[in-house]
């Protein structure tokens, strides 16, 4: 198992390269002079030449993605053009961390409803139940997170008052914005657990199971969910990803200092420093959620021997 | 019969609904068993054959209640299971047991050997947390699988050996009677005897009753006492082994029969082949269901259905079919 875990961290070199790839050509690719742009409208030819110099984009390129990533090795993403500060301290002071708790608590709201809707489904196949939960997953799934976020808003936050409109800072202002998070993700689980649980209800060792006298329940839990697990387990951690994404709105919608909107301010005021360093900050993260998840398959499915 | 059936089966129907239409109405059913009566003694092993889709194997489970009959009863030592409540059914099952016929999927995945024998010890209260242990290494040992190999999980066995661990957990709970459901389809043929041998083995020691489902005449003359032959959803033919061997009496017996490769050359038997598809059990066709592949087909067949009666022989042996009963009359 040790050797599993090390040699699946070592596999995520590779993709890591292409992801620091990606970010440090981003600054190349952008259309027009990159310093130019940054230096702002209204830069004189000396203000743009200093910032190229600043930027390191006189040398070459090699040369310029490997000071990139020795900097960021060593936690020096640059400075943010706008305000001067550290791209890590402006990530990892309190916006990484909220934008972290956000994405964490639509998981876990997104996990727990997505896999009793889709438990319930499974066990009441063709039933109303059934047929109205995978309608309203429909719906969560089609739905766009601005809406959802200004219709939840609208109801709770204006109407009925149980929750602050905007902001952060105690348990009542994450509540919105996560399910906003959360909805498409629950929606896709249950659509996920369902029909793995229909599979695994109709092979026979689910038969054994009720033949040995185990209960509807215990049956349900210990033999079907158990066994059905797995391709949950891949939306989930899939599923985390395309959460820091929907960050990147839901945040703008609930006025949320997180990373996302971060990263919409950042693109605004031209700061690709801090563009950069949040895209990677964002991407690594997301590459470790993701070996993560392939570790616990190990955990659950005895079967997968990788060694 | 005699008094001592340890289980009858009544006028069992399973018909399964057939949904559509935008409500999901019941359209139809399919008839899949299709008023069924046989006992089995106490003892005994008694077979069901027939082709794939005749409904054997629904029996069998409808038996156990793993799908609740449409209609009709069982009986248990005299007590009518599908009366029971879930609850009361839960424990019964430690009387009736069963043996799937595919040994990769019959096993949950993720329990090892000892814990797959160990839920169903627990559940039945059959004994002691601190004997169980022993128990399930002596049940392990009785069908071949060593002691040492207790904590595997069943992906580290072989087919043959997975049947194995699945005869040990059925008698687990010390049952009395055991449903093998084409337990031994899915093996290799040098497997297949290694499994009948054991199964014969341990209904002598633990006094079982076998109610045996298979469509392998040669598995089924191997370890029969009585036989059931069905065809589409009906019993057509019911006989101790050597009656049903030396003298089929249904039409489709015979060609089943018929179709055994015989090793005896001087003794070529004619094979009847049987033409077209088993019709549709939606709609199962009227009078005998056999008869529109019938080759001994006539009038009658197509319009009245025939009765499961009694012939004189020198065994056992009821049929359902209007020409014995002409022949009789």
């Amino acid at each position: 198992m040790f050797l599993y875990i090390v040699r699946r961290i070592f596999q995520t070199i590779p993709v890591m390269i292409g992801v620091t790839l990606a970010v440090f050509l981003m600054m190349h690719l952008i259309p027009g002079d990159a310093a130019k742009i940054m230096a702002g409208e209204n830069a004189n030819p000396e203000q743009i030449e200093q910032m190229r110099e600043n930027l390191g984009l006189n040398e070459p390129l090699y040369q310029q993605y490997f000071s990139f990533i020795g900097n960021a090795v060593q936690g020096d993403l640059g400075n943010s053009i706008r305000t001067s500060r550290a791209v890590t301290s402006e990530i990892f002071d309190s916006r990484f961390w909220i934008t972290v708790q956000l994405a964490l608590v639509g998981t876990v709201l997104a996990v727990i409803f997505g896999l009793l809707a889709g438990i319930i489904s499974a066990t009441r196949k063709y039933s109303f139940a059934d047929v109205s939960l995978m309608v309203i997953a429909l719906f969560g799934l089609s739905m766009p997170n601005f809406w959802l976020g200004i219709m939840l808003i609208y109801l709770f936050s204006v109407n009925l008052g149980w929750f602050p409109v905007a902001g952060w800072g105690t348990w009542e202002h994450m509540i919105l914005p996560a399910i906003t998070l959360g909805t498409a993700g629950a929606a896709i689980i249950a659509r996920m657990t369902r029909s793995s649980m229909l599979e695994v209800m109709d092979q026979d060792y689910i038969r054994t199971a009720y033949a040995k006298g185990v209960s509807d329940k215990l049956v349900i839990y210990k033999h079907g969910l158990r066994n059905a697990l797995i391709p949950v387990v891949t939306v989930v951690g899939l599923q985390f990803g395309t959460l820091l994404g929907g960050a990147v709105i839901t945040e703008t919608v609930f006025a949320v200092n997180g990373l996302g909107r971060l990263v919409i301010d950042s693109i605004r005021a031209h700061d690709f420093p801090m563009v950069q360093g949040t895209i990677l900050v964002c991407a690594v993260l997301f590459v470790v959620v993701n070996t993560m998840v392939d570790i616990s398959y190990r955990l659950l499915n005895k079967r997968i021997d990788l060694n | 019969m005699s008094d001592q059936a340890l289980l009858e089966v009544k006028e069992l129907k399973q018909y399964f609904p057939i949904k559509g239409g935008v409500f999901g109405r019941t359209v139809n059913h399919v008839k899949a068993v299709d008023d069924v009566s046989f006992t089995v003694n106490e003892g005994e092993t008694v077979s069901i054959v027939g082709e794939s889709g005749c409904g054997k194997s629904t029996t069998g489970r409808a038996i156990l209640r793993l799908d609740n009959p449409y209609s009709g009863n069982i009986y248990f030592q005299g007590e009518d299971l599908v009366s029971l409540s879930k609850s009361q059914m839960r424990k019964k099952r430690k009387d009736l047991q069963i043996i799937f016929q595919d040994p990769y999927a019959s096993l949950n995945p993720r329990q090892t050997v000892s814990q797959i024998l160990e839920e169903a010890m627990e559940i039945q209260k059959v004994i002691p947390k601190k004997d169980r242990r022993k128990k399930i290494t002596e049940l392990l040992e009785t069908v071949g699988i060593g002691a040492h190999q207790i904590d595997r999980y069943p992906h580290e066995f072989s087919g043959g050996q997975r049947q194995r661990i699945g005869i040990a957990r059925a008698l687990s709970v010390d049952p009395k009677l055991i449903v093998c459901d084409e337990a031994v389809s899915a093996l290799d043929v040098s497997i297949q005897a290694q499994v009948l041998n054991l199964l014969k083995d341990l209904q002598r020691k633990f006094k079982l009753t076998y109610l045996f489902i298979s469509h392998d005449l040669g598995v089924v003359r191997h370890i029969s006492d009585r036989i059931i032959v069905m065809y589409l959803g009906k019993i057509v033919e019911v006989a101790d082994k050597k009656s049903l061997f030396n003298q089929p009496r249904h039409p489709y017996t015979q060609a089943l029969l018929s179709a055994i490769p015989s090793t005896n050359i001087t003794e070529r038997r004619e094979r009847i082949i049987l033409t077209g598809d088993v019709p549709s059990p939606i709609d199962p066709p009227a009078g005998c269901r056999f008869h529109t592949r019938c080759p001994l087909a006539f009038d009658r067949c197509a319009k009245e259905e025939p009765k499961l009666m009694s012939v004189s022989g020198s065994g056992y042996q009821q049929v359902a079919c209007h020409l014995t009963e002409e022949s009789k009359a």
